[in-house]
């Protein structure tokens, strides 16, 4: 098996990207996931995920992004994935990759173990489940390349929570929740324990939609926790349709990993697991349809755009009713709090942002893909996680597309967390970081970048259509060296920098901007006398092949 | 029901019904101003009591119905 090429962690950063048009549902996908690269290559038609970067971007100079894919193939038994297995992984370097096989792969019969009697919320279970301290939390434990199965899932995480419908057992499972301070993993940070509360308090029949659409482009840790934990989100799922009073989840994901998901759902029902209707629906794929009404838009209406909606989707959502949206990442920790406590949960990471998180590594480092951190891990060490820069770094791109540009050198010591970042004006979002090679310019990247956001407009509102595109072009006009006038630029992103959209489309687009003329600065006034920093190829942080024209 | 004093209470434009038609701004342009593209701006904050009744004229004018006043 050449393992290189089914190493999921870089899976969604290695992607082709998929049709623009949103399908529904998709097209299986499993072949993508398969050994043989060439046979996916081949009967999908468009390169499926994985490994062959220029084909993907057409253009060589993406190949920085995906960097040496033959090295990590030439030495498999090495780890050259991951230096320092055991370090990362706090196991024991001679768990490799496949941590005991059998157990993992052997045992499928879910309805051995899902018999078993349930913990009450909240009560610390040490017999099932990874040390508190210990990673990854989520993801498997070293190398897979299928998604666990529900046998292998009960086995190590314990029996799902035993779930209380009585009013008594929610408040008790949400104070937890507050306890361990969990809040969204899908970017804005928003406290469960706050959503959850708000939901159940509607008073009437509730939903929930677990978000796994990612449209965010060089974000795979959605993707790779559906492809590889199922059901540890869709106890997530369930633990929070109970709390919130729903009889039905709807997960949306990404459709990629749609198929897998819907047969997880399949061995939970053979199981009879979940008393509630669960449902996968595969995620329309755009930029803008993973923002919360958006995707409440997509599943009742087949319309991925965001919707200006009088009411909060927790009192009106989905088909009218209390709607809770939640991350499938934060789905997933929420599950493992079901099942262990805020103690556990409380760990890792820091005081005030407790927990693990997946993020995406991207751009100039030596293993781009997914893993899993400890929250306040010092952004050297998250980029330590992919073997280390490739090259000299300049800048860092945190937070994804809507993030903000930081200067390498000035992030390395602080803490990855949102606290941490702060003092750069930085967020972690989604667990998003891409790294900028000193010898890229970043000024072009940005203009593509933005380029690319501009594209992705719902086109429902007129800052949003008109002022992007101006954004972008001024972008791309200083990019160039065709202009050096940065007072339109400034203008424009004076009205353009809050509440003009239906959505934050454009706010996160314009703060991204903002932060890169702050970064770039020294690139400015090069570009204004003619002069271009960078010698690498533009292409260095990717943006969809069918962005660039 | 409390007689609303207008105290507290915000403009709101519903960006994706907005079509750019400007009339918001001509009634009170005080507090909207129109960005480069013609779409309005609303200047942050209440509603200050002297201008309730020009606001609620903004409102009753927008033919897209885009804007609102809350409380």
């Amino acid at each position: 098996m050449n393992w290189a090429t089914t190493d999921q962690h870089s899976l969604g950063l290695a992607q082709d990207w998929p049709n623009r048009e949103p399908r529904r549902p998709g097209r299986p996908v499993r072949g993508a996931w398969a050994t043989e690269p060439g046979q996916w290559q081949g009967d999908t038609g468009r390169g499926g995920w994985a490994s062959e970067p220029d084909q993907r971007h057409g253009e060589p100079a993406a190949g920085g992004w995906a960097s040496e894919p033959d090295q990590r193939r030439g030495e498999p038994a090495a780890g050259g994935w991951a230096s320092e297995p055991d370090q990362r992984r706090g196991q024991p370097a001679a768990g490799g990759w496949a941590t005991e096989p059998d157990q993992r792969h052997g045992d499928q019969s879910p309805g051995r173990r899902a018999g078993r009697p349930g913990r009450r919320p909240g009560t610390a279970d040490h017999g099932h489940g990874r040390p508190a301290d210990r990673l990854p939390r989520l993801l498997p434990d070293g190398f897979t390349d299928e998604p666990t199965g529900l046998g292998q899932h009960l086995a190590e995480h314990g029996p799902i929570p035993a779930l209380g419908g009585h009013q008594r057992w929610r408040d008790e499972l949400i104070a937890e929740v507050e306890l361990a301070r969990l809040a969204g993993r899908g970017g804005a940070g928003f406290p469960t324990a706050r959503k959850l509360a708000a939901v159940a308090s509607a008073g009437r029949r509730a939903i929930v939609v677990a978000n796994g659409t990612e449209g965010e482009p060089i974000s795979a840790k959605d993707k790779v926790l559906l492809a590889q934990a199922p059901h540890l989100v869709l106890d997530g799922a369930v633990v929070a349709a109970a709390l919130v009073g729903a009889n039905e989840a709807v997960i949306v994901a990404h459709p990629a990993v749609s198929d897998i998901v819907a047969a997880a759902v399949a061995e939970r029902r053979r199981a009879r697991l979940d008393r509630i209707r669960l449902r996968v629906v595969p995620a329309a794929d755009q930029f803008v349809g993973g923002e919360a009404s958006a995707v409440v838009n997509w599943i009742e209406r087949g319309v991925p755009k965001p919707i200006a909606t009088p009411q909060r989707l927790s009192v009106r959502g989905l088909y009218g009713r209390p709607t809770l949206v939640q991350n499938v990442e934060t789905l997933a920790h929420l599950a493992l709090i079901a099942r262990h406590g805020a103690d556990w949960f409380r760990a890792v990471g820091t005081a005030s942002e407790p927990g693990s998180m997946l993020v995406t590594l991207a751009g100039a480092v030596r293993y781009p893909g997914v893993y899993e951190i400890a929250i306040g891990t010092s952004v050297a060490d998250v980029l330590g996680q992919a073997g280390g820069p490739s090259g000299p770094l300049s800048a860092l791109l945190i937070g994804g597309y809507f993030g903000t540009w930081v200067d390498s050198a000035a992030a390395a010591t602080l803490p990855f967390s949102t606290e941490g970042l702060r003092a750069l004006g930085a967020h972690v979002g989604a667990g998003l970081v891409a790294a900028l090679p000193a010898d890229a310019c970043g000024l072009v990247e940005t203009a593509r970048v933005t380029r690319y956001l501009a594209g992705e407009s719902a086109g429902q509102c007129g800052p949003c259509v008109f002022g992007l595109d101006a954004v972008a072009g001024q972008l791309e006009r200083l990019a160039d060296g065709r202009g050096d006038d940065l007072r339109l630029l400034n203008r424009w992103i004076g009205q353009l920098r809050s509440g003009r959209g239906g959505c934050k489309h454009p706010d996160g687009t314009i703060g991204m901007v903002r932060s890169a003329l702050t970064v770039f600065n020294a690139e400015l006034d090069l570009h204004a006398q003619g002069w271009c920093c960078g010698t690498a190829e533009a292409g260095v942080i990717p943006v969809p092949a069918w962005s660039q024209s | 029901m409390t007689a609303r004093t207008g105290h507290g209470t915000r403009l709101r434009v519903n960006m994706i019904a907005c079509d750019g038609r400007g009339l918001c701004a001509e009634v009170l342009p005080e507090l909207i101003t129109l960005d480069d593209w013609g779409f309005p701006i609303i200047a942050e904050g209440a509603v200050p009591p002297e201008l309730q009744g020009q606001a609620g004229e903004a409102v009753r004018l927008c033919p897209k119905l885009a804007l609102r006043l809350e409380r």
